[in-house]
């Protein structure tokens, strides 16, 4: 067992290595000139001229030798050392990340626990209930939850509930305009409020997989061998569903949120740009625009790393939770 | 010589084997016309149904299937047939605009031409076709105009042809290449199929937005005054080379998982020992028994492939003006005032698009469950 696991653990190295140099090839496939033409207007502005730019240059550490350039770049990062971010005011770029990425945790774990307590219920009694009218139903609902554009969605709701029914501040953000004389409870509240839709959206999105995933998986269960025999004994379905057909469901359904766990930090890009929260998503999705090189490497590596961990764990989890595995 | 004392040595003993020769053949005839009449009358009580019709039978039976083949065909339609009716009656805007049009993606509501080198544009004002801005639905611009006065119902055509066009494109070119490297990681086994499966869970592992932004933002950098090297058509064309590049590993790892099972059947060792050539028997005995599968991936990957475009579209690093992708277009939502002023921008680009990928999957599931064996209904 901890053989295949370092196993795993090697091959997640390696691929964050390879990932490591794409990112960076990427990053040199830049214009030579655009850091002038990124920054050329606010070093004017700031009356500093080239000085600024070479100053930026060579934070950002592109130049030179292609391989020099990469090896530096990764040691420093090794060392936890990821640069310095130009979009937020020359702060590390690590601790800008570990700052935006908890409102991303927050929200993703508060939508996975709701559509989590929602999903696994409704597959498994969509697959007990199979071919009935409630299983078409919900495998129709499941398809248009996996359908929707995540944008179009959010937009849709901002339209009609913020907009329309004016039930949401329809300015967005994270927190009203004023809210330096609220006290801390009222606060709380406002943001959370301001949490709602964009919850709502990630729920609505994720639901019909992990609805699908359950169904399919009780399924196989139901068809097994022992099931038969639970109720050949006569069990109620209840304790047949419930207590030996959901132990086996919950196996493959551990294995995958095992491997949902890190990305929770990662949050979503898109839903966060909509409704503009300042969590780690939006944060890339800046730096992008503005290109703020340090950050985007920073960032990219950091999504990388989570993905990884995440294939990992959930392979750590499969190994724990199925002995069969364990014993080979 | 010695063949030819051989045949004859093997007729003499065909001879002595069979010496009723007649008889043994009225007597096959016998059997071969009550076996005839035995399949005759079996046909007329059991309709014989091909597989294909087994499958196409089992797909037009769920509804589902139904609608969503429908909801592609009425896209389809709409995309790539609709701009030949635009000079149908209830849409005066379009006949007149075809012929002034500087590009056919854009449709500008005026009219050009040149005199001494100098261009002069004006606005035909006769027939009320004035340079509208994001003007409301009308009945001239049913679904009214955006900010460049362009009509969204033309260019929710023309953005159609994009979509659906990178989607198809994508995903037979990267389904290609997974058929390819997949069966000849599954075929060969050993150092090829470890090279192979790297690079797979590599391309798998990485997260695909990122990367897709960050060459979408380089592109930018290049499409700029200073450079010019990429132009917009350019960029359609890098976007999917960039979305067939990560689409191939998924395809790929299917078909070697499906070859590495089908190998061990019996029918691939009567190919081998007939002398059947490495591709023959990868090309004309494996794949043929992936085709089910695979068409439900590909079928399932149309839907995915459209909503990776429109998202990388809606963030601004993806298909870009002047031409439209239905991403492009509801893109538009991310300025405020279009998003609580104006639904008709960017309300029916997102019902296209969800209806695509729904049509999509729906299909696909269909299909899953026609070409099923073990489907008990």
């Amino acid at each position: 067992m901890a053989k295949q696991i370092l196993k795993r653990l090697g091959i997640g190295v390696f691929i964050l290595f390879v990932f490591s140099l794409i990112l960076f090839a990427l990053m040199r496939l830049q214009p030579d000139d655009f850091v002038q033409q990124r920054w050329g207007a606010l070093a004017m502005q700031n009356g500093m001229g080239d000085e600024f730019l070479d100053e930026i240059r060579r934070m950002i550490g592109l130049y030179g030798p292609f391989f020099q350039g990469y090896f530096r770049w990764l040691g420093n990062m090794l060392r936890g050392d990821m640069g310095y971010s130009l979009l937020e005011m020359g702060r590390p770029v690590t601790q800008v990340i570990t700052e935006h990425m908890w409102l991303s945790f927050i929200m993703s774990l508060i939508a996975l626990i709701i559509s989590v307590s929602i999903a696994i219920p409704m597959g498994i009694f969509a697959a007990t209930k199979q071919y009935s009218k409630f299983d078409y139903t919900t495998t129709a609902l499941v398809m248009m939850g996996i359908s929707l554009p995540a944008f179009f969605f959010a937009g849709l709701l901002i339209y009609i509930f913020a907009v329309q029914l004016g039930w949401f501040n329809p300015a967005l953000g994270f927190g009203d305009a004023h809210m330096a004389g609220v006290s801390n409870a009222s606060r709380f509240f406002i943001r959370a409020w301001h949490l709602v839709l964009p919850i709502t959206v990630m729920v609505v999105l994720s639901i019909g997989g992990l609805m699908r995933y359950t169904r399919t998986n009780t399924l196989e269960v139901l068809r097994s061998d022992f099931i038969r025999t639970a109720r050949a004994k006569g069990l109620s379905e209840g304790a047949v569903i419930y207590k030996h057909a959901f132990k086996n469901t919950a196996v493959p359904l551990a294995t995958m949120m095992a491997g949902i766990l890190p990305g929770l930090f990662v949050g979503s890009m898109i839903i966060e740009q909509i409704f503009g929260l300042p969590g780690v998503g939006q944060l890339g999705f800046r730096a992008l625009q503005s290109g703020d090189i340090p950050l985007v490497m920073g960032y990219n590596m950091f999504i990388a790393t989570l993905a990884v961990l995440g294939i990992l764990l959930s392979d750590i989890m499969y190994v724990i939770v199925d002995p069969r595995i364990r014993m080979n | 010589m010695q063949n030819k004392t051989s045949k004859t040595e093997k007729e003499e003993l065909l001879e002595k084997d069979f010496p009723l020769n007649g008889t043994t053949i009225q007597n096959s005839g016998a059997i071969a016309l009550e076996l005839d009449i035995v399949e005759e009358s079996l046909s007329d009580q059991v309709k014989v149904m091909s597989p294909l019709q087994l499958v196409l039978k089992r797909f037009f039976r769920s509804k589902l299937s139904i609608a969503g083949l429908v909801m592609i065909l009425f896209l389809f339609a709409f995309s790539f047939l609709g701009p030949l009716f635009r000079h149908i009656n209830w849409l005066p805007v379009y006949e007149e605009l075809e012929r002034f049009s500087t590009d056919d993606i854009l449709v500008m509501p005026f009219r050009r031409y040149m005199e001494d080198g100098i261009t002069y544009f004006y606005y035909v004002t006769r027939t009320q076709l004035t340079y509208k801005r994001l003007s409301q639905p009308d009945i001239y611009n049913i679904l009214g105009t955006d900010h460049l006065g362009h009509d969204i119902f033309s260019r929710l055509m023309y953005g159609g042809r994009i979509s659906l066009g990178i989607a198809f494109l994508v995903i037979f070119i990267s389904t290609a290449i997974g058929v390819l490297m997949g069966s000849i990681a599954g075929y060969f086994g050993k150092w090829v199929d470890q090279i192979i499966m790297r690079l797979v869970d590599l391309i798998m592992c990485i997260p695909q937005l990122p990367i897709l932004l960050i060459i979408g933002a380089i592109l930018d950098m290049y499409t700029g005054p200073p450079h010019n090297i990429v132009t917009p058509a350019m960029r359609i064309w890098l976007i999917m080379l960039v979305l067939t590049v990560f689409g191939w590993a998924g395809t790929a790892r299917l078909v070697r998982g499906q070859i590495l099972m089908l190998r061990e059947q019996d029918y691939m060792l009567a190919a081998e020992s007939m002398g059947l050539s490495a591709s023959r028997r990868i090309f004309k005995h494996l794949i043929p028994n992936v085709m089910p599968q695979l068409i439900v991936s590909m079928t399932l990957g149309l839907g995915g492939v459209i909503l990776a475009e429109a998202s990388l579209s809606f963030l601004g690093f993806g298909v870009q003006e002047p031409f439209a992708a239905w991403g492009t277009m509801i893109g538009s939502l991310r300025y405020f005032h279009i998003l609580t002023n104006h639904f008709h921008l960017w309300g029916p680009p997102g019902f296209l698009i969800m209806m695509a990928v729904l049509g999509f999957n729906f299909i696909g599931d269909g299909l899953r469950d026609a070409f099923d064996p073990k489907m008990k209904r």
